[in-house]
C-alpha cells in the first residue's frame, strides 16, 4: 500500500498539488484522473521520487519514502516498476536488451535465467519473438507492451503507469488496461495509473481519485462513477457530448424501467 | 548576478561529480560501457586527430622555415622547433579543442536526450546512480584514450613537418632529423600528458554537466552541445595557461 499525507509542491510561487492525503492499496489499480495541468503527473512523480515534496510525504508500507537513507532507496525503488507515457525505451537496445537492464544491473542471476526471465515476461505481454528487434522496429502498442515487461521484469510490488494508452487506438488501449488489470490481481502489485481515458476509468478503475487545481476532489470506484451526483465529477467524465447523451440515455431507460 | 550563476553552476558540478564517483551497481555493465566509450572516444576520432595534427605540423614547419628565410639560425632547428610546439602545446591542446567540438556536443547531446526522453528518470526509478552509470564509463575512457589520440597528434604532427619540409627542398632528410633529435627535454612530454588528462577530465564532465541538467525540448538540448563545447573550449584555455605556468 502507498499512502500520501498532505503533499504539497510548488515550483517557484506555482503550488501545484495542495495538500494531497490519499491511499493506493494493493491488488487494486488506482486511476488518477483529472484535466491537463491538474497536478496528476507532478502527483507521479512524487510517488515515484523524482521529484521531492515541499510538504508532506509519501508511505511506502509504513515507511516514510523521503526519509530513507541512500541504500534503503534503492532496496525500494527495486520493487518500483514504471511504464512512462513515451515508454523510455532505450532506443540503442534491442527489445531483448531493454527488458534485460534491470537484471543485468541489479541480479546475479546466470545468463540462462536472466533469458528465462525475459522470455517469461515477454510471454506474459504477448510479445514472443521480438527480442532482437529495436524498439523503432515495432509499433506504439508493442512498445507500450515492452515498456510493461521492462517494468515487471525484477516482480516489482509497485507499479506506475504514466498516461499508459496514450497515443494507441481504442482496441489497443482495451488491450493494455486488461494487462495491466490482470498483472496487478496476479501479482497483488499496488498499480497507481495516470490517465484520461474514460475506458480505463470505466474498465479498470478499483479506485479512481480525481484531481483538480492540486487538490483530490473526488474519490470512488469505477461503479459509483455513474451514480455519483458530483458535479464535478460528471463535468470530468461526461465532458465528450457524445458519452454525455450516453449517460442521458441510459438514465431515461433506467427511469422508464422503475 | 555573474558570479551567482557561476556559484550555482560551480556547486551543481560538484554535486554532480560527487555522484559521479562512486562505487558502481554492477562492474561487467560499467565495464562494457567503458569500452564501447573507448571505441567511439578513440577509433573514431582518430582520422579527424591525424588530419588535423598533419596539417598544423606541415603549416608551423612552413612558416617557421619562412620566418628563417635568410638568417643564421641553423635550418635544422625547424624540426627541433616542430616536435617541441607539437609536443608542448598542438597536440595536446589543439587535439583537446577539437575533441570539445567533437566528443564533447556528442556526450551533451546524448545524455541531454536521455534526459529528454526520460531514459534517465526510468533509470532511476530503478535506482540507478544515473550520473554514475552515465558518466564514469565516458570519463575513465576518455582519460584513457585521449593521452594516446595527443600522443599521436604529436607523432602526426612532427610527420606532418618533416612532408611539408623534407619534400619540399626547405631542409634535408638529415637535417630535420638532426632538428628533431636536438635539445630534447624529457619533462616536455611528462607536461603533454599532464595536459591531456587535465584536458580530457574537463572536457567530458563539462559536456556531461550540460547535457545532464537539460530541460526543455530541442533547442535547450542544442544549446546544451553549444554550451559543451564553448565552456570547454574556455576551461581548456584557462587551464592550458595555468599549467604552463605551474610546469615549466
Amino acid at each position: 500500500m502507498i499512502r500520501t499525507e498532505n503533499l504539497v509542491k510548488t515550483f517557484g510561487d506555482n503550488e501545484v498539488l495542495k495538500g494531497i492525503t490519499t491511499e493506493f492499496h494493493a491488488g487494486k489499480n488506482n486511476l488518477i484522473i483529472g484535466r491537463s495541468g491538474a497536478g496528476k503527473t507532478v502527483l507521479l512523480k512524487l510517488l515515484v521520487g523524482l521529484f521531492k515534496p515541499t510538504e508532506g510525504t509519501v508511505y511506502y508500507n509504513d515507511v516514510d519514502y523521503f526519509s530513507l537513507n541512500p541504500r534503503q532507496l534503492r532496496e525500494i525503488r527495486m520493487q518500483v516498476g514504471m511504464l512512462f507515457q513515451g515508454n523510455a525505451l532505450f532506443d540503442s537496445m534491442t527489445v531483448e536488451e531493454n527488458i534485460r537492464f534491470p537484471l543485468d544491473m541489479f541480479t546475479k542471476m546466470t545468463q540462462k535465467e536472466k533469458q528465462d526471465r525475459v522470455n517469461y515476461c515477454l510471454e506474459r505481454v504477448n510479445l514472443e519473438g521480438v527480442n532482437p528487434r529495436y524498439p523503432s522496429e515495432v509499433s506504439g502498442g508493442m512498445q507500450k507492451r515492452v515498456g510493461i515487461a521492462r517494468a515487471i521484469v525484477l516482480e516489482p510490488k509497485y507499479l506506475f503507469c504514466d498516461e499508459p494508452n496514450s497515443g494507441l487506438d481504442p482496441e489497443t488501449a482495451i488491450v493494455i488496461d486488461e494487462l495491466i488489470a490482470d498483472i496487478t490481481k496476479e501479482q497483488n502489485i499496488t498499480t497507481v495509473i495516470n490517465t484520461h481515458d474514460m475506458n480505463s476509468v470505466m474498465g479498470i478503475g478499483d479506485k479512481i481519485i480525481l484531481m483538480k487545481n492540486g487538490h483530490v476532489v473526488w474519490d470512488g470506484d469505477k461503479n459509483e462513477v455513474m451514480e455519483s451526483d458530483s458535479e464535478v465529477l460528471q463535468h470530468f467524465i461526461f465532458a465528450s457530448p457524445f458519452l454525455k447523451r450516453l449517460r442521458e440515455d441510459a438514465l431515461t431507460l433506467r427511469h422508464q424501467g422503475d | 548576478m555573474l558570479i551567482d550563476t557561476m556559484l550555482y553552476h560551480i556547486g551543481r558540478y560538484s554535486l554532480m561529480l560527487k555522484s559521479v564517483i562512486s562505487k558502481p551497481e554492477r562492474f561487467s555493465m560499467y565495464y562494457k560501457e567503458t569500452l564501447r566509450q573507448m571505441d567511439g572516444i578513440g577509433v573514431g576520432s582518430a582520422f579527424i586527430v591525424v588530419l588535423i595534427s598533419l596539417f598544423i605540423g606541415a603549416v608551423t614547419a612552413v612558416q617557421f622555415a619562412y620566418q628563417l628565410g635568410d638568417s643564421f639560425v641553423p635550418t635544422y632547428y625547424i624540426g627541433y622547433i616542430v616536435r617541441d610546439i607539437a609536443i608542448i602545446e598542438m597536440a595536446p591542446t589543439i587535439t583537446c579543442l577539437v575533441l570539445a567540438g567533437k566528443v564533447g556536443s556528442n556526450i551533451a547531446a546524448e545524455i541531454g536526450g536521455m534526459r529528454q526522453k526520460e531514459h534517465i528518470d526510468a533509470m532511476e526509478i530503478m535506482g540507478v546512480n544515473t550520473a554514475s552509470y552515465l558518466i564514469m564509463p565516458k570519463l575513465v575512457a576518455a582519460i584513457v584514450v585521449i593521452p594516446m589520440l595527443v600522443a599521436l597528434a604529436a607523432f602526426v604532427s612532427i610527420c606532418g613537418g618533416y612532408l611539408a619540409t623534407v619534400l619540399t627542398g626547405a631542409v634535408s632528410h638529415s637535417e630535420y632529423i638532426l632538428g628533431i633529435r636536438s635539445f630534447f627535454i624529457p619533462n616536455n612530454v611528462t607536461i603533454m600528458f599532464v595536459k591531456a588528462l587535465v584536458f580530457a577530465f574537463i572536457l567530458t564532465t563539462v559536456s556531461a554537466y550540460q547535457g545532464y541538467h537539460v530541460k526543455g525540448g530541442s533547442i535547450e538540448l542544442g544549446e546544451a552541445s553549444t554550451n559543451a563545447v564553448v565552456v570547454s573550449d574556455v576551461l581548456i584555455l584557462v587551464f592550458d595557461y595555468l599549467l604552463a605556468v605551474l610546469l615549466t
